[in-house]
């Protein structure tokens, strides 16, 4: 089973509904669109940064959501500092690392297994427009168990391939990797069908 | 939807979760990542069409969004969904369709031709449409900006689409599913 992003704590946002976890992202995300106006947003971001230490997250774990978008935000300071002021360049750069340091706390905080059951709540109105709960759990389930049985073909192909000189070649790897377990798939609808999902 | 669409849509969400296990490549000279993930729209529009290809790059979003590190290099979570890239991933799903409805429109007279130029558009075109205008609205850019900055990239896509155009018309030889869908 795939490990989530989660990190197990008792602190208040680890307690919070999963809803109201992603209500107030929501909140966040668009109310530093409708306020351009950098001390806010600059304290909106420390506020968040605040958050991590309050959920029991160290400085390493901050680094950690930081890191992969700073070189992003390094060129939109430089662009927006040629383009307008200083102002504009903190103000790009502040919203962007709010938004996504309180996505990831969020992230952090919360269990997979939370979020999909929040997942499953929200979508019971949307059964009259077709929508089926059932059907979507079913497919989230099947995912989580197909990706480890598609990386076990995809490597045995790719053994049987290097003995054939192809393993360089990407379209000599997914077209018989598609092909496998598309068949795989029609299996597994057959036994669903016979158990009468439907 | 029968049990069998289901059970695609899952497969094709799941593929796109291993296109991202394996390492980037760093092209030679812009020194730019190239991910085999954005196979995975391509492929789940190009093989499944633009219902269930579609649903199927929502079905991998929606993992992505409730925590599971699924993203290229291990990424996931709502940080990496709404922060700068974000439009480029959420793109994937309607590129997805984009490129499903045009290969079923095209289906019963496919070639190399119409279907590198059906998956260029909507995996290029539109895909590149929505990236580049989030990219614009959260960096304060323009437009035209945004687009000189995600250029780079073409490059990579450029492959990627020749790789899920050969890969289409072999699996439509041997496994037709948009016809069958009919």
């Amino acid at each position: 089973m795939i490990a989530g992003l989660y990190i197990d704590g008792t602190s208040a946002l680890h307690r919070a509904a999963a809803g109201a976890k992603i209500l107030a992202m929501i909140a966040l995300g668009t109310g530093v669109f409708l306020i351009p106006d950098w001390p806010v947003v600059a304290f909106v971001l420390a506020t968040v940064v605040l958050l991590y230490p309050v959920s029991g997250f160290g400085p390493r774990i901050i680094w950690a959501q930081i890191k992969p978008i700073l070189w992003l935000l390094v060129i939109f300071f430089a662009v927006q500092m040629w383009l307008n002021d200083w102002q504009a360049a903190v103000l790009v750069v502040t919203r962007i690392a709010a938004i996504v340091m309180f996505a990831s706390l969020v992230t952090l905080t919360t269990k997979t297994s939370d979020l999909l059951a929040a997942l499953e709540r929200a979508m019971l109105p949307l059964r009259p427009i077709g929508v089926n709960p059932e059907k979507v759990s079913l497919a989230i389930s099947m995912v989580l168990r197909f990706i480890p049985v598609i990386a076990t073909v995809a490597s045995e192909i790719r053994d049987a391939q290097r003995a054939r000189g192809l393993d360089r070649s990407i379209v000599a790897m997914v077209v018989p990797l598609i092909i496998r377990t598309l068949k795989m798939a029609d299996d597994v609808a057959d036994a669903i069908d016979a158990r009468s999902f439907d | 939807m029968k049990t069998k669409d289901i059970v695609y849509i899952a497969l094709f969400a799941a593929l796109t979760a291993v296109l991202g296990l394996f390492p980037p490549i760093t092209l030679p000279v812009t020194g730019v990542p190239v991910t085999a993930q954005s196979l995975g729209p391509m492929l789940a529009g190009a093989i499944l069409g633009a219902r269930r290809g579609g649903l199927s790059i929502v079905l991998f979003l929606v993992l992505v969004a409730v925590g599971l590190p699924l993203l290229s290099g291990g990424r996931g979570g709502f940080g990496v969904m709404i922060g700068v890239t974000g439009g480029f991933i959420f793109g994937w799903a309607i590129s997805a369709f984009v490129i499903g409805l045009l290969i079923e429109k095209f289906w019963n007279r496919l070639n190399v031709i119409n279907a590198a130029l059906s998956i260029a558009f909507g995996g290029i075109v539109v895909l590149y449409a929505i990236g580049n205008a989030w990219v614009a609205v959260v960096a304060e850019i323009s437009y035209w900006q945004a687009t000189v900055g995600a250029a780079p990239f073409l490059i990579g896509d450029a492959i990627k689409v020749a790789i899920a155009t050969a890969v289409c018309l072999a699996v439509r030889r041997a496994y037709p599913l948009i016809s069958k869908a009919g």
